[in-house]
């Protein structure tokens, strides 16, 4: 058997667990490659209409997998634990993709977390492997492999942001969910236009979470989402190291609409750029207000070094 | 001591009850909200973010109407999905436009937990005294149930009226009547009055009405300048309008499972807000073989076109239309009562192949 991961949504910040598990448990996979023009356009075609771009991509990935596996991964998520909810694109994902796509014949593998607390991954990651024919013995013990590759991928990667942090030159703290910036289509032509213009790109999704989540509070007291809570932490974490702030939302996200209005009304000794992508933008357009971004970082720095 | 002067969020004609609440329960002054209007929409879009979901401006709208009416406390309702965040930056955004005004923020309130309950309560009036609160909130709750019950009923018969108008007068009167009402036996009382009229008011209902059912996101669907009055012009064409979403079904809990286990077949997972009452009310309509379903919501309400695919699969499945609406703020009348009557004539067409 061969299972499909989309690569989209989740995948960016699961990739290391699901690939472990399953390597562990001996079981085939298959990832659909990075969003292509094709992949973009069919997730277009066949999502409704005025769903965030990104859930539009993690479609179009779905329908590339079709046919070329057996079972496609489509976990459902409700809640983080102690941190938070999600957005309800992750309770409905599963199915929506279901429905989506049921005359296709295509079969889809899911694993559920529906508790407010911690032990909800664990048991569902046992309930996947079950349903894969997996001993709940061999099935925990590949969980457990699976979280140390995992989290031994995060420090590393937190390690890499703390240095980039300390790196000269100017440097913008980018503020997108994992998926909108490890896209292909939506995060990478942001990202090389700014390593272009010899900006350094801090990602705030690379933020230890934990200490992210506690100090969201700062920013805004009441937010409901464990991956926005994320985001705006690692805003109050890390402003003071950087030049500026870009918030990177797909049209029309839900969450960010509310809270990167927050953010722009409450953090205000630091420019700040508020990018929403569409699909539909030309590259043209946004490296100009990429450039002027930066000009505005360049005067404000420039202002201040006067005046010392 | 300044004086409280206190409002809720407007959503259709709840504040009837929502006034006895504040006024007898909790001894406040209540500001009733003045009616939603294209100024409500235009004043909350503008300091609204631009895409938000709808609801979010039309509360943001009425907010600052209210305070002009005089209000100085604003309870903000919680809820599921975005609601919950709603009340933050509606308080933002107010400050930053130098409003002074005291919020009390609902977020975290549960129905299942008094004491969380009685405790923003007591956020509102600090003196409150729980056996007022006690007294009271039981009628406001019958009041709440009797006013849906009586909605239900015009919706189905509305249609059919020898005069127009005739029902809606009735209703007014007892909207009337029941401000004034402060026990169940009074409340009683004006129901059975009301109810009586309404089956004495001429209809003329033909042999097969057509049967329309309306789903869709709490807000929308319920307020009804949000969806440009279509139950209204769904009226005018004759049609009996069936809706289960209002204040006393969205909370009974204990409906949850039954729904869930039948929509099995297209949704395996609770989908968030109303999504589930969605389809489980879209899939009760399709077997009862009415002629249309028509699904309302905000533009970008991300459960709610969640739901949309298992709706697809439900209309082919069970051979029935459905009338999608996304309302923004731009959306504008004409449209809305093109598509309405192409909707009608379709079913109409319908009807008479069978
Ligand atoms: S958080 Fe925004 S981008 Fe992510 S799934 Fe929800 S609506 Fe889409
Ligand atoms: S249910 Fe829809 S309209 Fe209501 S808060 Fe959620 S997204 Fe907005």
């Amino acid at each position: 058997m061969i299972i499909g991961i989309p690569r989209a949504f989740l995948y960016h910040r699961y990739s290391t667990l699901w690939k472990t598990f399953f390597e562990e448990l001996g079981i085939e996979y298959v990832i659909s490659p990075a969003t292509t023009r094709e992949i973009m356009s069919q997730g277009m075609a066949c999502a409704i209409d005025e769903a965030c771009l990104s859930s539009k991509v993690y479609i179009g990935h779905v329908e590339w997998l079709i046919d070329r596996c057996d079972k496609i991964l489509v976990p459902r998520i409700s809640y983080y634990g102690p941190h938070g909810t999600v957005c309800t694109k992750f309770q409905a994902i599963y199915d929506v993709v279901r429905n989506t796509f049921r005359s296709r014949s295509a079969e889809f593998l899911d694993y559920n977390i529906d508790t407010q607390t911690p032990e909800g991954e664990p048991k569902a990651f046992l309930k996947l492997g079950k349903s894969l024919g997996r001993r709940t013995s061999s099935s925990m013990r590949a969980y457990l492999v699976a979280r140390q590759a995992l989290k031994a991928d995060e420090l590393m990667e937190q390690r890499l942001q703390e240095k980039q942090l300390d790196e000269p030159g100017i440097k913008v703290l980018v503020v997108s969910h994992r998926y909108n910036i490890y896209d292909k289509f939506i995060g990478e032509p942001i990202l090389q236009d700014l390593r272009r213009m010899g900006v350094v790109p801090v990602l705030a999704d690379a933020v230890n979470r934990q200490e992210a989540v506690n100090a969201a509070a700062e920013i805004s007291g009441t937010l409901p989402w464990a991956f926005n809570k994320e985001l705006v932490g690692a805003m109050a974490l890390w402003k003071e190291r950087v030049d500026g702030i870009m918030l990177v939302s797909t049209f029309p996200c839900g969450p960010d609409s509310l809270v990167n209005e927050i953010v722009v009304r409450r953090i205000d000794d630091i420019p700040i750029l508020n990018l929403v992508i569409d699909g539909q933008e030309g590259s043209a357009g946004l490296e100009t207000r990429l450039e002027s971004f930066i000009d505005v970082i360049k005067f404000k720095r420039d202002d201040y070094s006067a005046e010392v | 001591m300044q004086k409280y002067k206190v409002s809720f969020p407007h959503i259709a004609n709840y504040w009837v009850p929502m006034k006895i609440l504040f006024s007898e329960g909790l001894d406040v002054e209540y500001v009733v909200p003045p009616p939603i209007t294209k100024r409500t929409l235009d004043l909350g879009s503008r300091y609204s973010p631009d895409y938000v979901c709808a609801p979010f401006k039309y509360c943001l709208g009425n907010y600052i109407e209210t305070m002009e009416a005089g209000a100085n406390t604003l309870v903000q309702a919680g809820g599921v999905c975005r609601l919950g965040y709603y009340g933050e930056l509606h308080e933002q955004i107010l400050r930053d436009l130098g409003y002074e005004v005291r919020f009390v923020n609902m977020a975290r309130a549960r129905f299942s937990k008094p004491l969380i309950i009685y405790n923003h309560f007591r956020e509102i009036n600090p003196h409150m005294s729980v056996k007022r609160i006690a007294r009271i909130l039981p009628v406001v709750l019958k009041m709440v149930e009797c006013m849906d019950e009586i909605e239900d009923y015009m919706r189905k018969n509305i249609g059919f009226e020898v005069q127009n108008g005739s029902l809606a007068a009735v209703y007014e009167e007892f909207l009337t009547d029941i401000s004034q009402v402060r026990t169940k036996r009074e409340l009683r009382r004006a129901y059975n009055r009301c109810k009586k009229r309404l089956r004495r008011v001429p209809l003329n209902v033909p042999q097969h009405p057509l049967r329309v059912g309306i789903v869709g996101e709490y807000y929308t669907i319920m307020e009804p300048f949000s969806n440009h009055y279509i139950e209204r012009e769904l009226a005018r064409m004759g049609v009996i309008i069936d809706r289960w979403m209002n204040i006393t079904n969205s909370l009974r809990p204990s409906r949850k499972r039954d729904i869930r286990n039948r929509i099995k077949p297209y949704a395996k997972y609770h989908m968030g807000a109303t999504s589930m009452y969605t389809i489980g009310k879209a899939l009760e309509f399709a077997k009862r073989k009415y002629d249309g379903i028509i699904h309302v919501k905000s533009f970008g309400c991300t459960p709610e076109m969640d739901a949309m695919p298992a709706l697809q699969n439900i209309s082919s499945d069970h051979k029935i239309p459905i009338l999608y609406f996304s309302f923004d703020t731009q959306t504008s009348d004409t449209g809305i009562q093109t598509r309405l009557e192409a909707f009608y004539d379709m079913m109409i067409m319908r009807n008479e192949a069978k």
